[in-house]
């Protein structure tokens, strides 16, 4: 995994999906790069393919045709099961309806991706807590999402898309729960964290009022991305 | 497989229904399984505790004692055979027992025997019997003379065995003389003549090929048929069918226990797509996930089980003394393991379902 690489690079990306006898394209020849402390806006109407790209971005899916790479490492052929472990290391998700797990605190929210990482140490208690410091979270650890305000919410699900020290993170439509105060701050610490980590972001959003918090927006229709 | 065990412990509510159904079907097996074995021990006690490595019945008896008889020349004839260590004459007499004090007359087994064993001691001394401790249970003391049958013949409980009871009846183990005597008065149709006895007990020497020993005895004797201990505990009349009967209803209810489980959890991990969905996304693998809910199912059943155990030890405090349930270790631990079995087998049921979730569907997701 190259430092110097960028966090993402799709390469002529093409998805297609097969409906009856007819083949769909989801993403037609997208070519997106993102550098390390960058944050990428990605826009479009519904149907557009911004789930796809970011999916395959995100080494959910892979692509039918065309190169991608997370950090140099190429990601277009990979296993599922490589995927899936190459997802617990190198990705982080934001998820629309922030998905945390209900009964569970906060720390141990963020615990669950070394849990499911089977990298649950000393040192992930740590980073755990650091995040949360970080986040103003400290106090809150032991809080479950149904005693946290939606900002709070919010922050534990960046935190855990930081868990794994990833090279990119995803996030899709951050702010959409969110009224648009709340949203603003909450952007402003996904753009502070993008930054300061040294991490690649992508976010999907509808609210156009969000994208002055990325570096450049990246339209998509169609399948087709416009920058 | 932590989160599982975080979920179960914080959220105990979300398992209550399929703990509790869990929890009666425990009660069901156990109930069933110590009717059973309750059944099972009272009848066959008196086999068992022969300690027999051959039961000889005549070969027209089709295997029931009280349709056999053995000679003396055919004892003769067994005693000849090679590996044959010792014979013992046995016969059984079913009739009714007076027991001093008590109003309701008491079922009894009469047995005449010739061999101790490790839970029968020598044959006592003529007109003397060594009760079974069911007849105990029902008011028999040591020194009591209880009156068998219409002929009300007196015997007298010289001491008390356990374990030795006959189709339901408890056992009163007595010398050869006293049971013909007990017979000539009671069922004079059943009589024997002197030396002969319904059945013979056999020991074989222990360097000795028992089953060749057993064929030997009925070539040599060319009108006897010779079991072993367990053949003759399975000839009993109604043994085998009931113990298919009664197996069939326990195998069944651990399939409706599996069901159970299984319909639970296929309902639980519908609720739960979008979060097994969420936790593949961060890199949790199909078989974590599945482990997880293995988990749960098994400790939900083991639950069940101590509960369910618990309530059946409660049942037998209060069950009427007729109803012959008798809870055995054994039983406990095949209960267990086939409910844990049924448990891993129930949650394997959504394997399928979560190996199909498909992580991309964590995004765009909106609920």
């Amino acid at each position: 995994m190259s430092t110097d690489a960028p966090a993402v690079q799709l390469t002529d990306v093409r998805k297609t999906y097969r409906s009856g006898d007819e083949e769909v394209v989801a993403l037609d020849h997208a070519t997106l790069e993102v550098a390390t402390g960058e944050l990428t806006a990605l826009v479009g109407p519904s149907g557009s393919g911004k789930t796809t790209l970011l999916s395959i971005a995100g080494a959910l899916l892979g692509p039918t045709e065309g190169q991608v790479r997370v950090g140099g490492e190429d990601i277009a052929e990979l296993s599922e099961r490589a995927r899936t472990s190459f997802r617990g290391k190198e990705i982080g998700f934001v998820f629309q309806a922030v998905n945390l797990v209900p009964f569970l605190t906060a720390r141990e929210n963020l615990l669950v991706v070394a849990e499911m990482n089977r990298s649950l140490d000393k040192a992930a208690r740590s980073r755990a807590d650091q995040l949360l410091d970080e986040l103003g979270l400290g106090h809150r650890a032991k809080n479950r999402p149904s005693e946290l305000s939606g900002g709070e919410r919010q922050r534990v699900a960046i935190g855990r898309a930081l868990m794994n020290e990833p090279r990119l993170v995803l996030f899709d439509e951050p702010t959409s729960a969110l009224d648009t105060k709340l949203g603003e701050q909450v952007m402003e610490l996904i753009r502070r964290e993008v930054v300061d980590r040294g991490v690649g972001g992508i976010f999907v959003t509808h609210d156009t009022r969000m994208t002055h918090h990325a570096d450049r927006t990246v339209e998509i229709v169609d399948g087709v991305l416009r920058s | 497989m932590r989160i599982a065990l975080r979920e179960l412990v914080r959220r105990p509510g979300r398992f209550l229904v399929v703990g509790g159904a869990l929890t009666v079907l425990v009660l069901l097996l156990l109930f069933l399984g110590g009717l059973l074995d309750g059944l099972y021990l009272n009848s066959t006690g008196a086999v068992r505790a022969l300690d027999a490595d051959g039961v000889v019945y005549s070969d027209d008896a089709r295997q029931s004692f009280l349709r056999s008889e053995i000679t003396a020349d055919e004892r003769a004839d067994i005693e000849a055979v090679d590996g044959v260590e010792a014979v013992g004459g046995l016969g059984f007499a079913l009739l009714g027992v007076q027991i001093p004090g008590v109003d309701e007359i008491a079922d009894g087994a009469v047995v005449g025997y010739e061999l101790a064993t490790g839970s029968l001691p020598e044959p006592p001394a003529p007109g003397g019997a060594h009760a079974d401790r069911q007849l105990a249970d029902e008011g028999a003391e040591i020194g009591h003379e209880v009156l068998v049958g219409p002929a009300e013949v007196p015997l007298r409980i010289v001491g008390f065995v356990d374990d030795t009871n006959y189709l339901q009846q408890g056992g009163l183990w007595v010398e050869p003389g006293t049971w013909r005597q007990v017979l000539a008065e009671n069922r004079p149709d059943a009589i024997l003549a002197e030396g002969s006895f319904q059945s013979a007990v056999v020991r074989i020497a222990p360097d000795a090929d028992a089953e060749a020993v057993r064929a030997a005895i009925d070539a040599a004797t060319g009108s006897t048929e010779t079991l072993s201990q367990a053949e003759a505990i399975e000839a009993i009349p109604g043994i085998t069918e009931q113990n298919a009967t009664f197996t069939a209803v326990i195998g069944v209810t651990v399939f409706v226990a599996a069901l159970v489980i299984a319909l639970f959890f296929a309902l639980l991990t519908l609720e739960r797509l979008g979060l097994y969905a969420v936790l593949k996304a961060v890199g949790g693998r199909s078989s974590t996930l599945v482990a997880g809910v293995i988990a749960q199912s098994v400790l939900v059943a083991l639950g069940a089980f101590v509960l369910g155990g618990l309530l059946t030890l409660g049942l037998l405090e209060i069950v009427p003394d007729g109803i012959p349930l008798q809870l055995e270790p054994s039983r406990a631990v095949s209960t267990l393991v086939s409910l844990t079995v049924a448990a891993v087998a129930g949650a394997l049921v959504s394997l399928r379902r979560i190996v199909r979730i498909d992580p991309a569907s964590a995004i765009g997701a909106g609920a």
